[in-house]
Order: structure tokens, then C-alpha cells, then sequence
């Protein structure tokens, strides 16, 4: 190799590898630390007479909204709240009888299972217990 | 010798004055799409001024964000008409741009030597894009809130770098005050540096290559020169485009102040009517009306691919056309053009038909 090539060689892979101590670091920087995984299983949605029949009320579970409905005979049941389409935070329809996302028409029925509109799936359903006065939601097991 | 000679010997003057002399603009029954890229340019100029005006309230957090802008929107002086010729100017700016690029698309004047005049507009076009789904979000509103988290997750179905790119844009995996702070550091220092740099390159190259003259306007070699100086007649044309749009932005804005609405609520349900600002409705449009699934794959994943492709031809459409911008081929690339528009107004209008959301 004639030195003229070498030294040229030399001063590319030299810049190449300065280049990529720089790029590193603030390509790692660019990108966020996983946040911690929510451990969160189980919460108090509500106090046990904060709900009329009928009523319902997003809280917040782990960093992601959930939906607790009081159904018209006084029963409890809790979904997520994050719509399976694109993530808008369902609502309970007026009539009492579906679940309701607004940004793009989605409609599930009261069990969560998505019935017309873009969302692809159904909404996971909670367990809710009743415990001394609050309304308490649990993650089922295995989910 | 006085203060001007004197400043024109330093700075080197007499080289801006040659070129100056020699500029000209080439007049045909097209001329008037020329001046839509100096309309870009000067509403990007009203960007720039009221947006480093703004940023003096301004305070990029989940707490402070809506209250700050409802300070400036109430208390400060002017703060209204700033904020709100901050935001229409920002539609109007996207409408130029698009008038610009589409007018350059059917004009042909991406033709050779001016390929890479074209890329770096479309560059430019993205940019835009990216400053107003950025600027969306800061008044941090329940709107704004929702509309990124539709945007940042549809972002999050491109196949196989979409997940990353979602966390990345949101910094985290959801929409948070973090994502707040990061949109602000993109809207006001990452994308203003990427456009100037870019707009830099544009201009330079507007200029090195001088003005297009679309295929069907060529005169023949021998005919006396159809064209206008730069300086003064076009630039005094210019400004009157220009007046008229500051006009308009003060109309605007004085008659239909910008709205703040509720503040973001993470644990708010979505309100109706939630939809992205009109430039990104054809898209919006599109993907409501594919249906969850064609074939077996996922609408929004056809949609989303289909949009990268379109893009990608539209972007290489310099090296698809014919050179000399004749012939069938020519002719079929100006068909293009024209469904390209016709798509983007209908599926633009559809989505403000009303009926059901
Ligand atoms: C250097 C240039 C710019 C700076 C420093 C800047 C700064 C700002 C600031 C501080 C805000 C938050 C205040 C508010 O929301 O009212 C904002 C909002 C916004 N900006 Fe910019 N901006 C710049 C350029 C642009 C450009 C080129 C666009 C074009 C698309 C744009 C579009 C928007 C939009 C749509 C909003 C939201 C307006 C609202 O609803 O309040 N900005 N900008
Ligand atoms: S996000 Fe719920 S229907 Fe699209």
C-alpha cells in the first residue's frame, strides 16, 4: 500500500470512529429510559356510593385510564379505558347500554367486546370487588 | 467616501449587486404560480417572529403549559392577536406550501438540472407538517391531547421501526408532560434549525438554476426574451402578496380569534369531534374509511404503507418523468398530478361534510 493510500485510509476510519463516539451517546439519549413496568394490579377505583345506577367514571390504573361502570341495578364492572383502535379513552353512552369511543366511532357493548367501528379488539375486562366501603379493581389473573 | 461606500467595500457589496442586475423571472400565461413559494417563505418569516415572541410566555410542562397560554390569551397585551396569528398563519403557511408544491408538480419544473430542488422540497413540506402536529400539542388542551395520541400511535403501527419511533416521539409510552417538553424542543429548536439549514440549500438552488419555464410555455430560441427583473418588478409584485396575506392574518385573527378550550386531562374521557388540523384530514380521512381489515391485514397498516409509498413516488417523480417533459409519458405524470390533488381536496372536504363522526 503506497503511504499517500494509507495515510487516507488512516484518516477516514479515524474520522468514521470519532464520528460514532459522538452519534452514540445522543442516540442513546434521544431514546427514553423504559419506565419502571407498572406493577399496579389492583387499585381503588371509587368509594362505593360516589356512583349513581347508571353512572360511570374513568380512573386512573397503573398510567392508564380504566373505566368503571355502575350498571342501573347497582352492580360494578371495570374495563380498560384504552380504546383498541388508537388509544382515545372510551366513554359510557348515555343510554347506559354500550361503551362509546368518540374519535372514531368505535362501539363496544357493556362486556367490552368491540360490536361496530375501527377498534380491532375487545377491551380488557377487570375483576371488581367491594371491600369495606371502596370499590376495588384487580387485574384478572394471567392478563 | 461616505458610511455606504465604505460598507460596500467591506462586505464585499459589488458581488450581491451583480447578481441582483442579472436576475430575471420568466413571464408567461403560468407566472402567477411563482409567487407562491415567497408566500412560504414570508408566512414562515411570521412563524419565526411571533413563534421566538411567544416562547417569552411560553412554559413547557403538563402544570404550566395551558395556564400559561391562558395568561398570555387574557393578561398580556396583544398576547391574542400573537398566539392567534401564530396559529392561522400556521394553516395558511401549510396551504402555500402545498399550492407551491403542487404548482411545481404540474409546471414540470423539477425537470433536470432541478431534481434536487425538488427533494429538498419536499423536505421542506414534511418540515411543516412536523412543526404544525408539534405546535398542536403545546396549549396542552384536550383536543390537542387526544389528536397526538391518535397521531403518535398511528405513527406506532409503521411495520417493524413503528414501536421505537411512537416511544421516541412520545419519550415514553405514553402521552405525558414529557412528551410535552420533548414536542417543544422539536418545535422550537430541532425543526427551526433542520428548516433553515434545508431552506438554505432551496433558496440557493432557486437561485443557481434561475426559474423553470414549464414545457408548454418555451419560446423559440431567436424570439426576443419574455421576462421581468427580479429587482425591482417582481419582488414589488411579491410584497403585495405578501401585504394582502398580513391582511388577511390580522383579519383572521381579529374576527376568529384561536380557541383554547379544556385542558388536557389524562383521565378524561375523549370529547366528540376529535380530529387533526385540516392538512392532515385526507389522511385521517383515508384511514377511517379503509375498513379494520382488508384481506386479512390491517387497514390502518395498508393505509399507513400506502401513504409511504405514494410519498416515495411523489418524491422520486424527477427520475419517473420524461426529461424533456413531452409525450405520453409526460402527459401521464400530469395525470397523476391531477388525481393527486383531486384525492387530497375531496378526501380534505369529506372530512368537514358533517354526518356521522
Ligand atoms: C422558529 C419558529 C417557531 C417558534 C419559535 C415557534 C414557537 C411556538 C410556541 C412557543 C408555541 C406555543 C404557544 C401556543 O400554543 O400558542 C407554538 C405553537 C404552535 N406553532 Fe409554532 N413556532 C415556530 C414555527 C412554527 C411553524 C413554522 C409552524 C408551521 C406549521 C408552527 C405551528 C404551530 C402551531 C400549529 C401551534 C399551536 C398553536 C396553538 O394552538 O396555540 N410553528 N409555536
Ligand atoms: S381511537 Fe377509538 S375508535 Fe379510533
Amino acid at each position: 500500500m503506497k503511504r499517500r493510500t494509507f495515510l487516507d485510509v488512516f484518516l477516514a476510519a479515524s474520522g468514521a470512529a470519532l464520528a460514532a463516539f459522538v452519534a452514540y451517546p445522543i442516540a442513546r439519549y434521544l431514546v427514553p429510559p423504559k419506565a419502571p413496568e407498572a406493577a399496579t394490579r389492583r387499585v381503588v377505583a371509587a368509594k362505593q356510593d360516589e356512583l349513581a345506577p347508571g353512572g360511570f367514571k374513568i380512573f386512573p390504573f397503573g398510567g392508564e385510564p380504566g373505566i368503571l361502570i355502575r350498571g342501573r341495578n347497582g352492580e360494578y364492572r371495570a374495563l380498560s379505558a384504552v380504546c383498541t383502535h388508537l388509544g382515545c379513552t372510551v366513554q359510557l353512552r348515555p343510554d347506559g347500554q354500550s361503551i362509546w369511543c368518540a374519535c372514531h366511532n368505535g362501539l363496544y357493548d357493556l362486556e367490552g367486546r368491540n360490536v361496530s367501528g375501527p377498534p380491532p379488539r375487545p377491551l380488557e375486562s377487570y375483576v371488581v370487588h367491594v371491600i369495606g366501603g371502596d370499590v376495588v379493581v384487580e387485574k384478572a389473573k394471567g392478563a | 467616501m461616505n458610511l455606504a461606500d465604505w460598507l460596500r467595500e467591506r462586505l464585499g457589496l459589488e458581488a450581491l449587486d451583480h447578481v441582483i442586475e442579472k436576475k430575471r423571472v420568466p413571464v408567461h400565461r403560468h407566472t402567477f404560480w411563482y409567487y407562491w413559494g415567497g408566500m412560504t417563505l414570508f408566512l414562515f418569516g411570521v412563524q419565526v417572529a411571533t413563534g421566538i415572541l411567544l416562547v417569552l410566555y411560553y412554559r413547557p410542562s403538563a402544570d404550566e403549559a395551558y395556564e400559561s397560554v391562558r395568561f398570555l390569551m387574557t393578561q398580556v397585551s396583544f398576547g391574542w392577536l400573537i398566539r392567534s396569528i401564530h396559529s392561522w398563519s400556521a394553516n395558511l403557511l401549510v396551504g402555500a406550501a402545498m399550492i407551491h408544491m403542487f404548482s411545481a408538480f404540474m409546471l414540470k419544473s423539477y425537470r433536470r438540472p432541478r431534481e434536487v430542488t425538488w427533494l429538498t422540497g419536499m423536505g421542506l413540506f414534511v418540515l411543516c407538517l412536523a412543526f404544525g402536529f408539534s405546535g398542536y400539542l403545546l396549549p396542552w388542551n384536550q383536543l390537542a391531547f387526544f389528536a397526538t395520541k391518535v397521531g403518535t400511535d398511528i405513527m406506532g403501527s409503521v411495520p417493524l421501526v413503528g414501536p421505537f419511533l411512537a416511544r421516541l416521539l412520545r419519550g415514553g409510552d405514553q402521552i405525558t408532560g414529557g412528551t410535552l417538553t420533548r414536542f417543544f424542543g422539536f418545535h422550537v429548536a430541532i425543526l427551526p434549525l433542520c428548516m433553515t439549514a434545508l431552506l438554505g440549500i432551496h433558496l440557493f438552488l432557486v437561485q443557481w438554476h434561475g426559474m423553470s419555464v414549464p414545457p408548454g410555455a418555451e419560446q423559440p430560441v431567436a424570439a426576443p426574451k419574455q421576462e421581468m427583473k427580479f429587482v425591482p418588478d417582481f419582488l414589488l409584485r411579491d410584497l403585495v402578496g405578501w401585504l394582502a396575506a398580513l391582511g388577511a392574518l390580522a383579519l383572521l385573527a381579529a374576527l376568529f380569534p384561536w380557541e383554547l378550550g379544556l385542558k388536557a386531562d389524562p383521565y378524561a374521557f375523549a370529547p366528540a369531534g376529535i380530529k387533526p388540523e385540516w392538512y392532515f384530514g385526507y389522511m385521517f380521512q383515508t384511514l377511517r374509511m379503509i375498513p379494520s381489515r382488508v384481506l386479512g391485514i390491517e387497514g390502518e397498516l395498508l393505509g399507513i404503507v400506502g401513504f409511504g409509498l405514494g410519498a416515495l413516488v411523489w418524491a422520486l417523480v424527477p427520475f419517473l418523468d420524461a426529461p424533456d417533459g413531452r409525450g405520453p409519458r409526460a402527459r401521464f405524470w400530469r395525470v397523476v398530478g391531477v388525481l393527486a390533488m383531486l384525492y387530497v381536496v375531496v378526501f380534505t372536504l369529506l372530512v368537514y361534510r358533517g354526518g356521522p363522526s
